[in-house]
């Protein structure tokens, strides 16, 4: 009994290792090919030297590739870093603190309501700065979640998975036909928002990206705090409480950190669904139940995640390319439907 | 004797509320009808041209003037009559997917199945440039396609209802996405086109349209009603549906595929009217009360719902401007859907 323990105990670590190994390799692996698959075909050499070489004085091929990957790859790159980080973490932190394995800031309405209100900040105030957009999405991502979880937790057995989900499907469907209503009698605002909508890691450019990642950098901060809050959330409100662990605050913080990363993704990729669904459920896969892992892999796992599925997006659709939030939808609806499938959820 | 007269006795109170249930029923289907006849008659009289009632009834029996016939037979009442035909088709499939998978969200419009048919029908608009006949083809072959995954994937050892729902919304989330690209690779004026379909109107209705919806639903009301009775039964639970002797899988079947054609018509007809198959059947069986199936009261609702919805985008704005129809279902619809869900949440009959 004791030997299986403790065989127990140092396989679990020997997974972990291996899991967080694996993920730096995949991380690597996809920028790599982010900046190298494109339309144009730029050697290894010629990417590593516009890295690292700033000289100017080159041929006018050099130089064109120089400006693909600074000006196109390098930033699409990042966007893709920063708003798979961000959903990676939302991800793992809503399932965390609704203890709902259907937790996604799509599927829970959050990224609806980020949408409406940069669609309301684009037709009504005029807004065209993704630094104006986030002030935009951060309230509506806040608004949503606020209802998604009054709705959803109201009644007898408090806010089960699937009805969270289905609050949150609500409220997606509420919101798609408010922005809608705004975008038939604005043709310029439905022109900004059909792009912005696609999910796509090139529409704004790193200048409007840069701005933003302060956001996700507090709220990945905040992630990381929020870690053995929820290891003790997990294990229900009363035990959690007996061991001493704030709840409101946990509550708290998690929300201030969820709103803040999906608010900045959604603002900055648009409004892009299942990634916060798949990394966590791959990440808790791998490393057990313990919630500082968790977040950990996410961290990891999502970045990698989105700018995969870039790339994958630029072979696929040759000679033109398919935004990402696309490529991940198709994605990670599959894995949606295995859960539901497979799991038998808690509280159904 | 006794037990059985005993049996009869602990009926009695039973069936007397199963006639004061029907009663009720009846009465509303009443104040429905007249509702709907006076919403009727608004959406013919009123407009750019208005009429008296009387010289409304003249022209509906064929004796107005060239010019009040051409405004009332031609223009206006296509357009009602569309909006009646659809309204009844929404709600009742929404009705019977909610009945069926015993989930008030599992409305066509929620599980993708309406949004199978948009993102099918816009693929034709904007890719294929399809015009408005074949655009309605490719909305209803969208619609069953779609519905057809969904029912496959959800499909395990007999249908539950939140999995198909669940289901339902991540192949929604997909189709939303491809949406969305669709959109965004369109010239702006095309996708505009395909934007305002997206919403839904009847303002296009010609009676060939209008027939295909008419004949379809004379040819599925006769089995709806002959399905009543199994429905019911399956409203107790599929243990209890299966030893009254209803196959409850088999029903099942049979009332899905009824319900995606009804959708599948409609939204071919006029586009995704948003809510109106969502909202009909809960609204009914609030106004009749608990327990019954409330078919007949659910499509009067609908019918209602859009010829008002139409009726107010015709006149909201002023001037000639219009709306879609499917603004306003979209307006009064969404936050209906909310309070809808906090409520019945509260009450503890969870969604």
């Amino acid at each position: 009994m004791t030997l299986i323990l403790e065989r127990r105990a140092r396989t679990r670590p020997r997974r972990v290792v291996i899991g967080f190994t694996f993920a730096f390799v995949l991380l690597g692996l996809s920028i790599a090919a982010s900046l190298l698959v494109g339309t144009r075909e730029i050697g290894l050499g010629a990417v590593i030297d516009a890295l690292v070489n700033p000289d100017t004085s080159l041929t006018d091929t050099a130089l064109t590739d120089r400006t693909v990957i600074l000006d196109l790859r390098v930033p699409r790159t990042v966007v893709g870093l920063l708003a798979g980080l961000a959903l990676g973490l939302a991800g793992a932190l809503m399932q965390g603190v609704t203890r709902n394995p259907l937790a996604d800031p799509g599927l829970l309405g959050v990224n609806a309501g980020a949408s409406l209100f940069v669609v309301a900040g684009v037709a009504w105030f005029g807004v065209t700065s993704s630094l104006g957009y986030v002030w935009f999405a951060f309230a509506g991502a806040a608004a949503a979640a606020t209802i998604v979880y009054l709705i959803g937790s109201l009644g007898r057995e408090g806010a089960t998975p699937v009805k969270l989900a289905l609050a949150g499907t609500a409220l997606t469907a509420a919101f798609t036909s408010l922005i809608t209503i705004v975008l038939l009698a604005d043709t310029a605002a439905f022109d900004r928002y059909r792009f912005w909508a696609a999910g796509s890691l090139v529409a704004r450019g790193l200048d409007a990206a840069l701005p933003l990642a302060p956001f996700i950098l507090i709220g990945a901060i905040l992630a990381i705090v929020a870690a053995r809050m929820l290891n003790a959330l997990a294990l229900g409100d009363d035990l959690a409480r007996g061991l001493g662990q704030n709840l409101m605050l946990a509550r708290v913080v998690c929300a201030v950190a969820i709103v803040l990363l999906c608010g900045s993704a959604t603002a900055m990729a648009g409004p892009i669904v299942f990634v916060g669904l798949a990394v966590p459920h791959v990440a808790r896969w791998i490393t057990g139940p313990d919630y500082r892992l968790i977040i950990a892999f996410s961290a990891l796992f999502g970045p990698t995640l989105l700018v995969a599925a870039d790339v994958l997006g630029r072979v696929i659709g040759q000679p033109g390319e398919i935004e990402a939030g696309l490529v991940v939808s198709f994605l990670g609806a599959p894995v949606l439907i295995a859960l539901v499938r497979r799991v038998k959820l808690a509280g159904l | 004797m006794t037990m059985l007269r005993e049996r009869q006795a602990d009926a009695a109170p039973l069936t007397a509320a199963r006639a004061q249930r029907s009663r009720r029923e009846r009465r509303v289907v009443l104040v429905l009808v007249g509702a709907l006849l006076i919403v009727a008659a608004f959406s013919l009289a009123v407009g750019a041209y208005s009429l008296s009632v009387p010289d409304l009834l003249r022209t509906l029996a064929g004796q107005g003037t060239q010019s009040e016939n051409f405004i009332v037979l031609s223009l206006r009442l296509p357009r009602l009559t569309l909006a009646v035909l659809v309204g009844v088709a929404f709600a009742l499939s929404g009705a019977l997917f909610q009945t069926v998978l015993r989930n008030p969200l599992a409305s066509p419009d929620i599980i993708g199945v309406t949004g199978g048919a948009s993102a099918a029908a816009v693929f034709g608009m904007l890719i294929l440039g399809f015009g408005s006949l074949a655009t309605s083809l490719a909305a209803f072959a969208g619609a069953i396609i779609i519905a057809g995954v969904i029912y496959l994937l959800a499909r395990r050892g007999g249908v539950v209802g939140y999995r198909f729902v669940l289901i339902g919304v991540g192949v929604a989330f997909m189709v939303q996405g491809l949406l969305g690209y669709l959109l965004s690779r369109a010239d702006l004026n095309d996708a505009q086109g395909a934007l305002l379909w997206l919403v839904g109107s009847v303002s296009g209705a010609r009676w060939q349209n209008i027939s295909v919806v008419a004949v379809l639903l004379l040819l599925l009301l006769p089995v709806i009603r002959l399905a009543d009775g199994r429905l019911r039964a399956l409203q107790l639970g599929d243990d209890l549906a299966t030893s009254l002797g209803v196959g409850a899988e088999r029903t099942r079947l049979v009332l899905l595929v009824i319900a995606v054609a009804l959708a599948a018509t409609a939204t071919a007809a006029v586009g995704p009217l948003a809510f109106v198959a969502f909202v009909a059947a809960p609204i009914a069986w609030r106004v009749v009360g608990t327990g019954g199936l409330a078919l007949i009261p659910a499509a009067l609702i609908g019918a209602l719902i859009t010829t008002v919805a139409d009726f107010v985008a015709q006149h909201l704005l002023p001037g000639q401007l219009e709306l879609p129809a499917g603004i306003i279902t979209g307006a009064i619809g969404a936050p209906y859907l909310l309070w809808l869900l906090a409520t019945s949440n509260k009450t503890g009959k969870s969604a």
